[in-house]
């Protein structure tokens, strides 16, 4: 009976799907249990003949109780139905323990796979090795095993009638898996006849064992570049199998849109050896969304950054003599404020960095969506101001307190982190003189502003002409865009005119 | 561009799983097992997103392998009468009525990457329709050992789930907005006897929302709740 949540203590058998005697294919759901209210299907832990079983339809029993044996096919009676569900189910349990923490169990077998990589070991050649530390990650994790996981029964059984080797089908499914479609299409392109992947010349236990990227980026062989090249990209999300996609996606029939829908959706972090005095945890939800954007977000928009300096003086004078007044009405009006209700101004009139290259369409949006990016130490989220070209600039202070105090206490509604069309970032609130910020996925630039602080001009006096030293609060701002769409002077327009606004901010807002 | 839109764009941005939105309308209760058999497997190919069915069934009263006859309290005539259909849903759990003014939602979700837990995800869909109608000012909870959305005045959403191999989700809650609070009668709801059935138009004081939009709001206390961003 195996664990299906981590306050279910017991399960009843309310149906076996297969009977005794009966083939099983692992993956094949094989009984069904029911507990308060949930009825869940339970997948045979390995191929084989079910040759007992011990708990009747109808019985209810703890977490844990042996439900069945399966025969793999080897002689006696083993306990693979209790031992591969508990094995698998103990990893999935780690797994599941908390949204995105990943398995910390995984995470350090994986850290020992990389110090033995490193030791030298991922060299040799012999398979067994390489399914040795297989079963280190998961029992479930045999050579044979992973390949398994990635199909189903069907795909398995199509694969057998054509003699295809399931490995080198490309898997477009959830985590690499290969669809019923992915076989299907592949025998119909004839890769799996004449000098395939699928040969023997391909050599699988030179190139196999030696080669998943996943153990360490050294243990990687270079045995055919080109085909690096084309693979690497397409590694999808699969934690399991980089080097079985890969080694397909060039030999395999993968066209082109479908080799961009991965590439531009689907992110895989390289893994690095482990030493000795290091500790490993799993990234939390938002560090693995960040990272996965950050990566797609580079990957789509060709970054130019921008600068500028911008004196504050005038801001500097309004934002004091304004304070008191603002004070009574409970509003704190800060700098960034006046920087987002200066940019919500402007970018009316420039689509283009309000927008978004769409496909082979231009998307101009409809609204000014401020996305401030607020620090939660660890950790960043960046809410969204909407509509703030309709906001006064009281208004505009108001609602980024009200974001950053709100994000920082996780109490943001979900449409608040999103539709931002436009995003500002602050890498000057600890001093930083400017940043070269990172184009968020889907909108066109970013505003990253340095720290305001005192520097030493040279100003012109507009009365005599003269031209004179003076200490000016003044800051150096960043304009991250896509060059796809926003064009370098369309960038330094841009920037003039946040620079003529804030330097000659209204008197009175 | 509707704002709907961006806002989708937007939560694809920051990195969320899609959502397929499908409202079917009103359908027989064997037509969602049909869509539902449909969908679950190629969820678990990734062939197609995850799914969120949106409905309202035809009258139709599900029995479960565990239900108890004494719980089904109309004779077939009378059901026949009402025009309420009798189906075996070859489940588990006891008896359960479905029909018109109910929002039936069908999650076809694969819980494997981050929610390995099914009571967890029987929570996590309480929590949706608490929410939903905390929006519309019906005050709501759990009650501890009845799966299931109370109100004071009784038993207002009904939840119950199939998770297929391979953590795939199927089956779901049904929230009473407007049902006819009569067929429940027919039947001692999930085998829990002493608790009314109620529904938002009777604890609203005889004005409910429409069906479409208690479905939206569905949709969107779904998406914030389990991460996802909805499209068609």
């Amino acid at each position: 009976m195996p664990q299906m949540g981590e306050s279910i203590a017991e399960g009843t058998v309310s149906k076996w799907l297969k009977e005794l005697g009966d083939t099983v294919e692992r993956d094949e759901p094989i009984l069904e249990i029911s507990t308060d209210k949930v009825d869940a299907e339970i997948p045979a832990p390995a191929d084989g003949t079910l040759v007992s079983v011990e708990v009747q339809e109808g019985e209810t029993v703890e977490v844990g109780t042996i439900v069945a044996y399966i025969d793999d096919e080897g002689g006696a009676p083993d306990q693979a139905a209790d031992d591969g569900g508990q094995a698998d189910d103990s990893a999935e349990s780690d797994d599941g323990a908390d949204e995105g923490s990943g398995s910390s169990r995984q995470a350090e077998a994986q850290a020992e796979q990389s110090e033995k990589a490193e030791e030298g070991e991922q060299g040799e050649p012999e398979p067994a090795t390489d399914s040795d530390e297989d079963d280190e990650v998961s029992s479930a994790d045999s050579d044979d095993d992973r390949v398994r996981t990635r199909s189903t029964p069907v795909v398995r059984r199509i694969a057998e009638e054509h003699g295809v080797d399931i490995e080198d089908v490309p898997g477009s499914g959830h985590a690499g898996r290969v669809t019923k479609q992915d076989i299907l299409d592949y025998i119909e392109s004839g890769a799996s006849e004449g000098a395939g992947p699928s040969d023997p010349q391909a050599s699988p236990t030179e190139d196999r064992p030696a080669a998943p990227p996943r153990k360490t980026p050294e243990a990687r062989p270079t045995p055919q570049p080109a085909q690096r090249e084309e693979a690497a990209p397409s590694q999808t999300p699969s934690r399991q199998e980089p080097a079985r996609q890969a080694r397909p996606a060039a030999a395999g029939p993968m066209d082109s849109s479908e080799f961009f829908k991965i590439f531009y959706n689907k992110v895989e972090h390289p893994e690095f050896p482990v030493r000795n005095a290091d500790s490993v945890e799993p990234m939390d939800k938002i560090r693995r969304l960040t990272a996965e954007h950050m990566v797609l977000a580079k990957r789509i928009a060709p970054h130019v950054h921008s600068f500028i300096e911008i004196d504050f003086t005038r801001v500097d004078r309004i934002r004091s003599a304004n304070k008191a007044r603002w004070a009574e009405q409970g509003a704190k009006v800060s700098y960034t404020a006046f920087v987002a209700f200066a940019v919500s101004r402007l970018l009316r009139d420039y689509p283009a960095i309000n927008g978004t290259v769409s496909g082979n369409n231009i998307i101009h949006r409809g609204n000014v969506n401020l996305g401030m990016a607020v620090d939660l130490d660890p950790g960043l989220i960046v809410p969204v101001i909407h509509d703030a070209d309709d906001l006064s600039l009281v208004g505009i202070g108001r609602k980024i307190i009200d974001l950053a105090e709100r994000a920082r206490d996780r109490k943001l509604q979900p449409q608040e982190i999103q539709g931002a069309t436009f995003s500002i970032t602050n890498p000057g609130v600890l001093g930083t003189i400017v940043g070269m910020p990172v184009i968020p996925k889907g909108t066109a630039a970013i505003l990253g502003t340095g720290a305001i602080e005192k520097r030493v001009v040279a100003v012109t006096d507009p009365d005599t002409g003269s031209d004179q030293i003076a200490i000016r609060k003044r800051s150096f701002f960043s304009l991250g865009y896509d060059h796809r769409l926003v064009d370098g002077a369309d960038a330094a327009r841009f920037l003039a005119e946040l620079k003529a606004f804030l330097e000659d901010f209204p008197e009175d807002v | 561009m509707t704002q709907d839109q961006t806002r989708a764009s937007a939560a694809k941005a920051v990195g969320a799983r899609s959502l397929r939105v499908e409202r079917l309308g009103r359908i027989p209760y064997a037509r969602g097992l049909e869509v539902q058999a449909e969908r679950v497997p190629q969820v678990r190919e990734g062939e197609r997103r995850e799914t969120l069915f949106l409905l309202e069934h035809d009258p139709v009263l599900t029995r479960g392998t565990g239900t108890q006859d004494e719980h089904l309290l109309a004779t077939e005539a009378e059901l026949g009468r009402l025009g309420i259909e009798l189906f075996d849903a070859g489940r588990g759990g006891d008896i359960t009525y479905h029909g018109p003014g109910q929002v039936v939602g069908y999650p076809i979700l694969d819980l494997k990457p981050d929610r390995k837990d099914l009571h967890r995800y029987l929570r996590d869909l309480e929590e949706v329709v608490i929410r939903t109608l905390g929006r519309f000012g019906v005050d709501a909870g759990r009650e501890e050992g009845l799966t299931g959305v109370w109100t004071a005045a009784g038993k207002i959403a009904a939840i119950g789930v199939r998770v297929s191999s391979g953590w795939i989700t199927s089956h779901g809650f049904a929230l009473n907005v407007d049902p006819d609070l009569s067929h429940f009668r027919t039947i001692v709801p999930c085998g829990i006897g002493d608790r009314e059935v109620t529904s938002m138009r009777r604890i609203l004081g005889g004005s409910s929302p429409s069906l479409d939009e208690v479905a939206d709001a569905v949709v969107e206390e779904f998406a914030a709740w389990f991460g996802r961003f909805p499209e068609d």
